[in-house]
């Protein structure tokens, strides 16, 4: 946010308006009395704040210095991987993403990596930050040491620069059935079927997955095993499995999707995952928990 | 070539619902978007989907207040659809596994919303859109309807009779991001397009990077009017350094304004003494940049939207989401302290010209979402009105464009029903560079249509499919010129700059002469990257054209419209003129040349007349 000095008498720039458009109706005389004290103090107040703020702009010159993964099967000179430096001026408030855009759009134009919706929720810009998976838009760069290394996510097929080949990814996620099924729909359409707020709070955390591929990327498993369902898509089937509404016959076809040889069984609770992941989700908690329901179903008398 | 009975362009909540809805009538649909699926903005959406669902509410009332939201600039049938329909789709949504917040007693839960005389938004936490976008993906998946994601489409097969009325769409022309390949997508039966909206014109946007207008901007030079341009919405609570969005919902649960003084303003200088924070949205953004064009605002920027009150139990339960996102993107504490907002671009109540069915103009091109226009947000959207928006006009664009009869539509679209032409006295020429020239520069803003004739349907796409190829080599050969990132960054900080919630003459003609200038020197635009392989330097120069055209459209009606109605406010003109003005402003693209025109609002419904009156909250 930039610290501007207020000016008295000065119209407002931005928005072209010569005049404050004044309420439609006319106040009462007591509250007309009662603002103008108020304006008397507040001008008072106002040059003071002048002085505080002329004292503290002090604009920032440094420089983040970034280096980022180069790559590109197609052009020559970018066919051997490399790692470019960039120099970024430095902004409060400054993400990984803002400084890849301010590299992109000052220095580099082929400078490539996927972004969109720059608050968290797009899941576009994971990418591997001085040795962690993070959200670009969601990580500040004064929150790194420098030199801020910025690579594309490991274990995935880097296609150019910082992106990868996410088709895998889609693939297992694809593959649990992630899609809402119920034997107890209500006949009328006008009617939901009911879910209790506890059930609800249950499987919020894994509705928030973004398929950012963060904890994919992240799994000692999912590297060794190319068939490992992996954390989100094992998190998609727990939603689905621990929603009140499915019923149990359709939790029992969950358990045995999620149960199969590259399932849950393979997690080795390293966290990793949880870790990483940019929405919090316990993803290893989850997993755990699917194997105790997987266990119950399969012996009867627990 | 790609062939499909039904093409959907954009893959958000109204071309998700779309394409299950073309399914679901029996055609072979496949959507065709930039992004994949969940990566689209209809995620980042928070506050709610509006719907009459409970005893004491009723469609009726849920239109009322539509109507009176729109500032009567909203087509009473198209109100109707939206609020008859929304209950029933809301529940199909819920009925598809969305995890809506529930109520006690298990139902799906409402609340308060700016503009509404019921508490009828339901919401999931503060990420309606996100589990709303999930959820239609997840049925996307359940049935195999094909995604060609990461294709960006660049153009439309439009056959190139004089009157727009007489042309037929047969298809697209689509890039492949991941391969550099151009390749034709033939539908036999329609291509609907969900592009969403065109926050990329300004720099201060709620929108994401992708966000910039493709679908209005290729519709317009197709010969589909825009409608309503100059009608874009500013959120009033986003935050300063990003623009990155607060729900509404925070002011919905009890979330209070304050200006630096500590005032409660909406109410302590009476812009709005009933509803105070829950006035409409341009009511409240108006208000808060008066309070910091009179000195009252914090850092002579922005206000404080405080929820602290409200308890953690409840933050943390109805609106966990904006934690995050003040804590991340503000540095700021929501459970301790006030956050700062102002308002930011946010939503685009005009677009291509649609009736109630999803048709345009032009046989077999259908729209639907943000960037369609039928209109039925008029002027100004309440709050917890789009999301409704997608998932009725998304499915009744998707049942119409497979075959489905839906009725005589009552909107008529293109210079074929009452109608009168129009004029604005411009400092320059607006429209293509060289419209009346030859066209021999590839690189010119779409000044010159393909000649497709009156081909047969796979002719017309492979000709718009060569005059692509052609447009993109010519961009590539380049060796120097102007990068894009240098045009577009120009034409946002003059749209923020002159074309913003208050709107004077003077900064409207100096948008309109940096557009020019822009266009000017988008004819040296060059794209320095060489590869095929995900070219984003590409991808942005095209996408820069279309913000170009928006930018000018919005522009170009803010200067025509000579009042004030719903978020489009005049410093010469600050009154409403219904004598005038209950028309909704028209833009053609007349291979270059814009043409101005009007059609009246409708403010005749199934059983009643709206009738314009004082719009006060």
């Amino acid at each position: 946010m930039s610290t501007q000095i207020p000016e008295p008498e000065t119209e407002a720039e931005s928005e072209g308006a010569e005049s404050e458009t004044a309420p439609a109706e006319t106040l009462p005389p007591a509250q007309q009395a009662r603002l103008q004290r108020k304006a008397e103090e507040r001008a008072d107040r106002e040059e003071r704040a002048r002085e505080e703020a002329e004292e503290e702009a002090s604009s920032d010159e440094n420089t983040y210095h970034l280096k980022v993964f180069r790559y590109d099967p197609e052009v020559k000179g970018k066919q051997e991987p490399r790692f470019d430096d960039f120099y970024v001026p430095f902004e409060k408030g400054m993400t990984v993403l803002d400084a890849l855009i301010h590299a992109r759009d000052t220095f580099d134009s082929s400078l490539t990596f996927r972004h969109s919706c720059r608050q968290a929720i797009c899941g576009s810009d994971a990418f591997f930050i001085n040795g962690s998976q993070r959200l670009g838009c969601k990580t500040q760069l004064s929150d790194l040491d420098e030199p801020v290394r910025v690579e594309p996510l490991p274990h995935a097929e880097v296609r150019k620069d910082l992106v990868v080949d996410m088709e895998h990814f889609f693939d297992q996620m694809e593959s649990v059935e992630p899609f809402f099924q119920t034997n107890d729909l209500p006949d009328d359409e006008l009617e939901e079927q009911r879910q209790s707020p506890e059930n609800r709070e249950k499987v919020k955390m894994s509705t928030r997955c973004i398929w950012c591929a963060a904890c994919m990327s992240s799994c000692n498993i999912a590297a060794g095993d190319n068939e490992f369902l992996g954390p989100a898509a094992i998190n998609k089937a727990y939603r689905f499995a621990m929603d009140e509404r499915e019923g149990e016959d359709l939790k029992q076809h969950r358990l045995n999707i999620i149960e199969q040889e590259h399932g849950v069984w393979r997690c080795q609770t390293q966290f990793s995952c949880t870790n990483v992941c940019p929405k919090d989700i316990p993803l290893t908690k989850h997993i755990q928990e699917l194997k105790r329901e997987a266990v119950k179903s399969n012996l009867k008398f627990w | 070539m790609h062939e499909h009975d039904v093409i959907v362009v954009g893959a958000g909540g109204a071309g998700l619902r779309a394409a299950i809805a073309a399914q679901e009538e029996g055609a072979d649909v496949a959507i065709v978007s930039k992004l994949h699926p969940v990566r689209s903005h209809t995620g980042a959406a928070e506050g709610g989907i509006n719907a009459a669902l409970r005893d004491g509410d009723s469609w009726e009332d849920h239109a009322y207040d539509t109507m009176k939201g729109s500032d009567y600039l909203g087509d009473a049938p198209v109100v109707e659809t939206l609020c008859k329909q929304s209950p029933k789709e809301t529940i199909q949504l819920e009925h598809w596994g969305m995890a809506f917040s529930r109520d006690e007693d298990g139902r799906v839960s409402q609340r308060p919303f700016g503009g509404l005389s019921f508490p009828r938004t339901t919401y999931a936490g503060a990420e309606t859109g996100h589990q709303l976008l999930h959820t239609m993906y997840e049925q996307l998946v359940k049935r195999g309807v094909t995604v060609y994601d990461e294709w960006y489409v660049t153009d439309l097969a439009v056959t190139d009779e004089e009157r727009p009325e007489d042309r037929t769409c047969h298809g697209v022309v689509a890039y492949d991001i991941k391969s550099g390949e151009l390749s034709g997508f033939r539908a036999n039966d329609g291509v609907i397009l969900a592009t969403g909206g065109p926050g990329q014109v300004y720099d201060h946007t709620t929108n994401a990077v992708s966000n910039t207008g493709d679908g209005v901007a290729m519709a317009y030079r197709a010969g589909v009017p825009m409608e309503d341009m100059e009608f874009i919405q500013f959120h009033p609570t986003s935050l300063p350094s990003t623009g990155v969005l607060i729900s509404e919902g925070v002011r919905g649960e009890g979330g209070i304004l304050y200006n630096a003084e500590g005032e409660r303003f909406m109410f302590e200088y009476g812009y709005a003494s009933n509803d105070g924070e829950l006035a409409s949205r341009d009511v409240v953004a108006r208000a808060e940049l008066s309070e910091v064009n009179a000195g009252r605002g914090i850092e002579d920027e922005y206000v404080h939207l405080d929820m602290r009150h409200l308890g953690e139990d409840r933050i943390t339960d109805r609106l966990e989401n904006i934690l995050h996102l003040a804590e991340d993107f503000e540095g700021v504490d929501g459970l301790e302290e006030p956050m700062p907002v102002k308002p930011g671009q946010h939503y685009a109540m005009g677009g291509i010209e649609t009736d109630e069915n999803g048709e345009t103009c032009i046989t077999g091109l259908y729209a639907a979402g943000e960037c369609a226009c039928a209109s039925v947000h008029g002027a100004n959207r309440l709050g917890g009105n789009a999301l409704p928006e997608l998932i009725v006009f998304g499915k009744r664009a998707g049942q119409h464009a497979a075959g489905r009869d839906l009725g005589e539509a009552q909107v008529t679209t293109g210079q074929q029903g009452e109608y009168e032409l129009g004029e604005v006295d411009t400092p320059v020429e607006p429209g293509a560079v060289g419209a009346t020239g030859t066209g021999d520069d590839a690189a010119a803003d779409g000044g010159v249509r393909t000649e497709t004739g009156n081909a047969a349907a796979g002719d017309v796409v492979e000709r718009t499919v060569e005059a692509e190829r052609e447009r993109v080599q010519a961009l590539m050969d380049r060796d120097e010129g102007v990068q894009h990132a240098e045009i577009r960054a120009a034409v946002q900080q003059s749209m923020t700059a002159n074309v913003n919630v208050f709107r004077e003459e003077a900064g409207l003609k100096q948008a309109l002469r940096d557009i020019r200038e822009a266009r000017e020197r988008y004819q040296d635009v060059f794209v320095k990257d060489p590869s095929r392989t995900f070219n984003t330097d590409l991808i942005q120069t095209i996408e820069t054209r279309n913000v170009l055209d928006l930018a000018e459209a919005i522009t170009l009606g803010a200067l025509a419209r000579e009042e004030f109605r719903g978020a489009h406010w005049r410093a010469e003109f600050q009154e409403r003129n219904d004598d005038e003005w209950l028309k909704h402003t028209m833009l053609s693209w007349n291979d270059g040349t814009p043409e101005l025109w009007y059609k009246p609002v409708l403010l005749e419904g199934e059983e009643k007349k709206y009738e314009p009156k004082i719009r006060s909250y």
